[in-house]
């Protein structure tokens, strides 16, 4: 049924090939565009922005998102930024070197085409949002500021204080909001889809159901779009929102979708540290503060309980700017979080239970003076205090890596379309962009190029196609959806067991934290392989959902997704055991350079990883794609 | 810390509801209000009863789902902050906590401690936006925002929307919800074209929404986990009076 993967890249030459792309690509014209209905799942940057703009251009869309409110989805709570290359700095920025950065952060495990479309986009994605009134810093004279982040040696990041994310999407929420009024979109809040329904080959619609009462509904489409978001929360305890879930990617999997790389996971480096057991979620601190912060530990392992400030300078081992002289504090994501790691595994990490490293801004405040420093930063020293009760302007933060973001998800070809026609994945809900890390800035990036320029320029070449093909939503593959729906509900009930949904998902999360997380080695991943079956077991025998389908009944929701989790944690780690290379946020422990760095394998594993589900408790099928690089060098990345 | 809780359970919309009396024990200072929820959560279904409904998403203080009274004050009694960034440590060991919903006429009860919003969806799809397409923007820097002003929209644009205002306003009033969005977009000069139409429809749904005037309570701006100043409210009436006047001389 699937075939080579064909990754659909436009021939010509790497700069041309989105113009090129647009220009021979079937269109839909606007008297057409009002027959043809688009399902949109979720409504976060991605989703929020399709919709938009699928909307705006005439087509009949359905939104939807589990949240009470589109304005509620995860992308608000990003922090630090969104990159472009407008070389507004005149530091020598450009639309290569931003894709070039963006490749090679990924230490090359991604498609340049995409890249290099995503890079070209971005530009326009700074026009759209200020068009729409988002708030983006500004100098005194009018113009807008920039800061540096993490991976790039030039200043190209566009934000809004320290809620760059709230801004975009409610820039993006708004142009939603306007499309509402206008009756093109229609908002399903407080639903979720259980399932995809795929007739005659083609994804033509879903089923979901409505949280707050229990009711279900089959939605009939001419194209489906999931805008879900990343899976982190697989891990339990992740920056992730608390309803993050992989149901909808995981749902596409089972009916056929590929999924690729889902062991590319990244652990962000500046998390406030886990304080308990009770602890339901991981508070991240944005990347820019490592603009202004000096991460330390003390260089003896005496020092570790001693107040921070009463640690002498030569006794602190400043250890990123040690080891990376170049990039120092501003190192990629993945690096930053295992050199973290390697020197708490040293036992010099601070803090209780000690996993964590200082985050210092003392120098920052003798440079620019606390007021600077208030102004860049102060919500996230307000949030820090908060949480831990500190006060980080007289006192260094403490953080500890957290999952942040996962690279991988549903497979994509150039079009963002999976390998089932008529399925559309954007955002981080799909593989594409991030290859095996993801720079920081480039995730509000990806969103809004996929839903405001990206996919609104791909979906017509398929719909043109698709004239009166829509089913009605009592075809019996509707029909099916909604019985296998049902039954699973029904089944989560009926268990009666003694343990909540969430003690089963706390358990799954440490044991991948442990054997799948910031390092992974073969002996730990196959261990994970035996317990997961184990645990999912455990928890299809002993799980207890209270009350009954017909209500807002948390508990059941909560299950559904911790049931999907237990079995896509099986497919991470399979992945991650058949990647037998590191690559970016992926460390196998077997492949290292001396000094410790990951270890690619360009011979045999420059290519993704798409599997597909073959049945319960079946092994997935491997497919591959190549990954061709006709402009860059594969390199070892270098940020010393 | 050992806690006694006195949470409101309502089955529906429909239901009468009323105060049920919980104990929660062993609370680490260091967790958060609504980690304790999940404690007593845990603990009801482990022992066979019904847990609490209630709403939170991020758990830092941005989404804005989080909507609890607890003992008598919107996201209780760390401000500025939601009630998800509500430590334990806030409390004394042995404090009798009441939890209850948001309480306004314009966000009926879903459940327990869970309220519909969504008439602040509706003020914001009557006209809390600038109409721009995707595609047709000028380059960025063609439009130029002075800092000050750039920096007074962020501030009113820092609205969470999580309805806070209104169930601390004694007249459930959504004006600081309204004034935020308004403020914002009209300290711009992109908001400038749609800036009458837009403060005219919002006021208009605000008002259909069943949401109360402002009496300058100040409650909501006391309340208000993203620190928006009142002060935006007498923005909002200007704007509206201006609006109003420029419609009448047929502008």
């Amino acid at each position: 049924m699937i075939g080579t993967l064909d990754s659909k890249t436009p021939p010509g030459p790497l700069d041309q090939k989105w113009r090129n792309h647009q220009d021979h690509s079937r269109l839909v014209s606007p008297n057409n565009r009002r027959k043809l209905e688009i399902i949109v799942v979720g409504s976060g940057l991605a989703g929020g922005s399709a919709a938009a703009t699928l909307g705006e251009l005439g087509y009949r869309v359905k939104c939807f998102c589990f949240q009470d409110s589109p304005r509620r989805a995860h992308s608000i709570a990003a922090q630090g930024g969104i990159n472009a290359a407008k070389n507004y700095q005149n530091d020598g920025d450009s639309v290569y070197r931003l894709f070039y950065d963006t490749i090679k952060g990924g230490d090359f495990r991604s498609r340049e085409a995409n890249v290099y479309r995503l890079a070209e986009i971005a530009n326009n994605i700074i026009d759209q949002c200020v068009a729409q009134g988002v708030p983006f810093a500004r100098e005194y004279s009018g113009y807008l500021a920039n800061r540096s982040f993490g991976g790039a040696q030039v200043s190209r990041t566009f934000y809004a204080r320290g809620q760059t994310g709230q801004q975009l999407l409610l820039g993006c929420y708004q142009a939603l909001c306007r499309q509402v009024a206008s009756g093109t979109v229609k908002m399903f809040p407080y639903t979720e889809m259980l399932d995809l329904v795929i007739v005659n080959g083609q994804a033509k619609g879903i089923v979901t159901r409505s949280l707050r009462s229990g009711k279900m509904e089959r939605h009939a489409a001419d194209a489906v779009v999931l805008a879900s978001g990343g899976y982190g929360n697989v891990f339990y305890l992740s920056t992730n929102a608390r309803g993050s879930n992989v149901t909808a990617t995981y749902r596409a999997y089972k009916r056929g979708a590929l999924f690729a790389n889902p062991s590319f996971t990244q652990i962000h480096p500046t998390c406030i540290p886990v304080s308990g057991d009770y602890q339901s979620k991981l508070t991240l601190m944005s990347e820019s503060l490592r603009n202004d912060g000096r991460v330390w530990v003390p260089k003896r392992k005496e020092d570790r309980l001693t107040p921070p400030n009463e640690i002498p300078e030569p006794d602190r081992d400043y250890y990123l700017e040690r080891k990376y002289p170049s990039f120092g504090n501003l190192s990629p994501r993945d690096i930053s979080s295992r050199a973290a790691k390697e020197v708490c595994d040293e036992g010099r990490g601070v803090g209780p239970g000690g996993r964590g490293v200082y985050l210092d801004f003392a120098d920052a405040i003798k440079r620019l003076g606390v007021e600077t420093i208030r102004e860049r930063y102060g919500n996230l020293f307000q949030v820090y205090q908060k949480i831990t009760g500190e006060d980080a302007y007289k006192v260094p933060m403490r953080i500890y890596p957290a999952v942040h973001y996962t690279m991988g998800g549903l497979w994509v070809d150039y079009n963002l379309m999976s390998n089932v026609p008529g399925l559309f994945v954007i955002g981080e809900a799909n593989f594409s962009d991030h290859g095996a890390n993801r720079l920081g800035a480039s995730a509000l990036m990806q969103g809004l190029a996929d839903g405001y320029f990206v996919l609104p320029n791909t979906l017509p070449n398929y719909l043109a196609g698709q004239m009166g093909k829509r089913p009605p939503p009592d075809s019996p593959e509707f029909e099916q959806a909604e019985q296998s729906v049902r039954a699973r509900i029904e089944k989560l009930l009926k268990v009666n067991g003694t343990r909540s949904a969430d003690s089963f998902h706390r358990e799954l999360g440490l044991l991948l934290w442990d054997k799948c997380g910031m390092s992974r080695n073969e002996q730990g991943l196959r261990e994970a392989l035996r317990k997961i079956p184990e645990l999912r077991r455990e928890f299809w025998r002993d799980v207890r959902v209270p009350g009954d389908e017909k209500d807002y009944n948390q508990s059941l929701e909560r299950a559904g997704r911790v049931a999907d989790f237990l079995e896509f944690a099986e497919l991470m780690c399979t992945d991650a055991l058949e990647r037998d290379e590191s690559a970016g946020a992926h460390f196998r422990e077997e492949h290292q350079t001396p000094d410790g760095e990951a270890l690619r394998n360009d011979e045999t594993h420059a290519a993704v990883f798409a599997w597909e589900f073959e049945g319960e408790n079946q092994s997935p099928k491997l497919h591959r794609e190549q990954l061709h690089f006709e402009t860059v060098h594969l390199t070892q990345r270098s940020y010393k | 810390m050992n806690f006694q809780l006195r949470v409101w359970r309502q089955r529906d919309r429909k239901a009468p509801g009323k105060l049920v009396d919980y104990d929660v024990h062993d609370i680490s200072p260091n967790t958060s209000f609504l980690e304790m929820l999940d404690i007593l959560n845990e603990n009801l279904i482990r022992t066979g009863g019904e847990p609490v409904a209630f709403d939170s998403d991020c758990r830092e203080g941005i989404c804005g789902t989080c909507s609890l009274t607890v003992n008598g004050e919107a996201h209780g009694p760390d401000h500025p902050g939601a009630v998800c960034e509500l430590y334990m440590r806030k409390f004394q060991d042995g404090d009798t906590i009441t939890v209850e919903p948001f309480r306004v006429g314009s966000f009926p009860i879903v459940k327990d401690l869970a309220v519909d919003r969504s008439a602040l969806d509706r003020i914001v799809q009557a006209g809390g936006f600038i109409s721009a397409r995707a595609g047709s923007a000028p380059e960025a820097n063609s439009i130029l925002v002075p800092k000050h002003d750039a920096d007074l929209a962020m501030e009113a644009a820092a609205c969470i929307g999580c309805g806070a205002c209104a169930a601390a306003c004694p007249n459930g009033s959504a004006m600081l919800f309204a004034a935020a969005k308004v403020s914002h977009l009209s300290f711009l000069p992109q908001g400038a074209p749609e800036r009458e139409r837009r403060v005219l429809r919002m006021i208009q749904v605000m008002d259909d929404q069943g949401f109360g005037n402002c009496t300058n309570i100040y409650e909501c701006e006391a309340v208000c986990p993203a620190k928006i100043s009142a002060s935006l409210i007498a923005k909002l009436n200007r704007e509206y009076a201006r609006a109003q006047f420029r419609r009448r001389l047929g502008e």
